[in-house]
């Protein structure tokens, strides 16, 4: 199998990717207007404030929409495999992959609450994923 | 832009359509440019005009012989051409070109000197949505539709049936790759592609190309073709990831490219003979019909399983086949827009009888880009 292709952080993401690696969802957060936002930048695409703070999001989550992907990728293995986008508490969406359950219509239910978990890939690169959460 | 200032003169596909392993990409776009420019009775010589998308307008110049004062390389997927159309009509209206020529081809199929499709690993695509395993548009352009079905009680049959119908127009167009009719179960029984998707949902994958000349309403009348006025025009861009759409169940470009379109040709809905909606996968006219304000959120579904959008329906919508059974090269926009030139043209396969306003309504990317272009043949 390929190696699975994976991001190239650039400085404006750096404290995203760095937070994986650290275990920790890191979303940004605008001091003036509030609004949160992903993916990463350095200025407010709400109210365009540079005044903008990194921070760390809770990892709760729904599952927003997704569709199963029966034409795997080669660096993805040979089974079908969700590609899911996440609606996170504190209000953006991002893509991701669930794990830690099929990949199936029935084991994967819209609006189900998803937590996120981490998965090294590299001594650089760690992927934030997200696994049902327990009741 | 000012009404029926600008119009198509010249409009064609190429020679062939389908599997052309034997030309190139660069070939297909001289192929179609040289149909359309021999449909207006012009010479390269003639064209000072030139924009197109996925190779560059210089690459295209050169390659035909053209000398432009205008060169237009928008590239913002399948909907480019209806970008280039609607710039190529304020740089008519500005003076910047007389005669300027738009062209498509693509080797989509054969892949004879195509493009790959990867996106640097740094892009924010490359960052934030490769990773987790997509890979072509299957996969991506369908992401927001489980949520979209949630919202409206969408099923997979509702789905299927678009296809369905599409295939109905199909049957009457000679050069659509797909013809045979087909059934629900027939789509829901067809390969899993990205689930809920079937292969027949999803648009084919061809070779071939489309080019469109374009003039003042002034010039047009001197040329041997009917005129085909352009009546309106929009255009807009949301965002280069769908994980990243403001709304999962509509487009915002849509919305927004559609309403100017609608607005600049100071039409109603009902006033509209003939629709064209980019279907690269059969959620795209569900989408279509409710952003550009045919039918409310939700509505689509009921509007086509009616046979609203069929042959001998009111809205005859995709009436060459669609991507889904006519010709789907990548970038289709191209080809919406040679339908709609037919059809007011008056020579269409599957002619719809006496209609005097087609609207063509693209997208770009995984709902990126829109481009909307409304057409009449009525000086």
């Amino acid at each position: 199998m390929p190696p699975r292709i994976l991001p190239e952080p650039t400085p404006e993401t750096r404290h995203f990717w760095d937070g994986c690696r650290e275990g920790e969802l890191r979303l940004q957060r605008c001091t003036e207007c509030k609004h949160s936002y992903f993916p990463p930048r350095a200025f407010c695409p709400k109210c365009a404030s540079r005044e903008v703070e990194v921070y760390p999001a809770s990892g709760k989550a729904v599952l927003y929409s997704y569709v199963i992907n029966h034409r795997p990728r080669p660096d993805m293995g040979t089974e079908p495999y969700a590609i899911a986008v996440v609606q996170l508490d504190e209000g953006p969406r991002m893509m991701t992959n669930i794990v830690g359950c099929p990949q199936t219509p029935e084991a994967l239910v819209l609006d189900m609450p998803v937590k996120v978990t981490f998965e090294k890939q590299n001594d650089d690169i760690t992927l934030p994923f997200f696994e049902p959460a327990k009741a | 832009m000012k009404q029926k200032s600008v119009a198509v003169v010249g409009a064609a596909e190429t020679t062939r359509m389908g599997k052309i392993p034997d030309v190139s990409v660069i070939g297909l776009h001289a192929d179609a440019a040289l149909n359309a420019m021999k449909d207006a009775g012009l010479k390269p010589s003639d064209i000072d005009g030139v924009a197109t998308a996925g190779i560059s307008p210089v690459e295209l110049a050169h390659y035909l012989g053209i000398t432009p004062t205008y060169a237009d390389g928008t590239s913002v997927g399948g909907c480019s051409f209806m970008l280039h159309v609607r710039h190529a009509a304020a740089a008519i209206n500005e003076g910047l070109a007389k005669t300027i020529l738009i062209t498509h081809g693509e080797s989509g199929r054969s892949r004879v000197g195509a493009g790959g499709f990867g996106r640097a690993p740094s892009s924010l695509m490359g960052q934030f949505e490769m990773p987790y395993g997509v890979t072509s548009p299957p996969t991506m352009f369908t992401v927001p539709v489980l949520r979209y079905m949630k919202t409206y009680g969408v099923t997979e049959e509702d789905l299927a049936n678009v296809a369905v119908v599409q295939r109905e127009w199909a049957a009457l167009n000679p050069r659509a790759s797909f013809k045979d009719p087909i059934t629900v179960n027939d789509v829901l029984n067809s390969p899993m592609i990205a689930w809920p998707f079937r292969m027949l949902m999803c648009c084919l994958v061809t070779d071939g190309g489309g080019a469109l000349i374009l003039t003042s309403a002034e010039r047009a009348k001197d040329f041997p073709q009917k005129p085909v006025y352009i009546l309106g025009t929009g255009e807009s861009v949301e965002t280069p990831m769908v994980s990243q759409m403001e709304d999962f169940t509509s487009s915002k470009a849509f919305r927004v490219s559609g309403k100017k379109a609608f607005d600049e040709a100071g039409i109603k809905h009902s006033d509209v003979d003939h629709l064209m909606i980019y279907d690269a996968f059969a959620h795209l006219p569900l989408y279509g019909l409710e952003d550009l304000g045919f039918v409310k959120p939700g509505e689509a579904k009921d509007f086509i399983n009616e046979r609203n959008t069929a042959i001998g329906g009111k809205l005859p919508l995709n009436t060459n086949g669609g991507g889904l059974s006519y010709m789907h090269s990548g970038m289709y926009g191209m080809y919406a827009l040679q339908e709609s030139v037919r059809q007011m043209r008056g020579i269409a396969p599957a002619q719809v009888k006496d209609a005097k306003i087609s609207v063509a309504h693209g997208v770009g990317g995984m709902f990126a880009a829109s481009g909307t272009v409304v057409f009449t043949n009525e000086a």
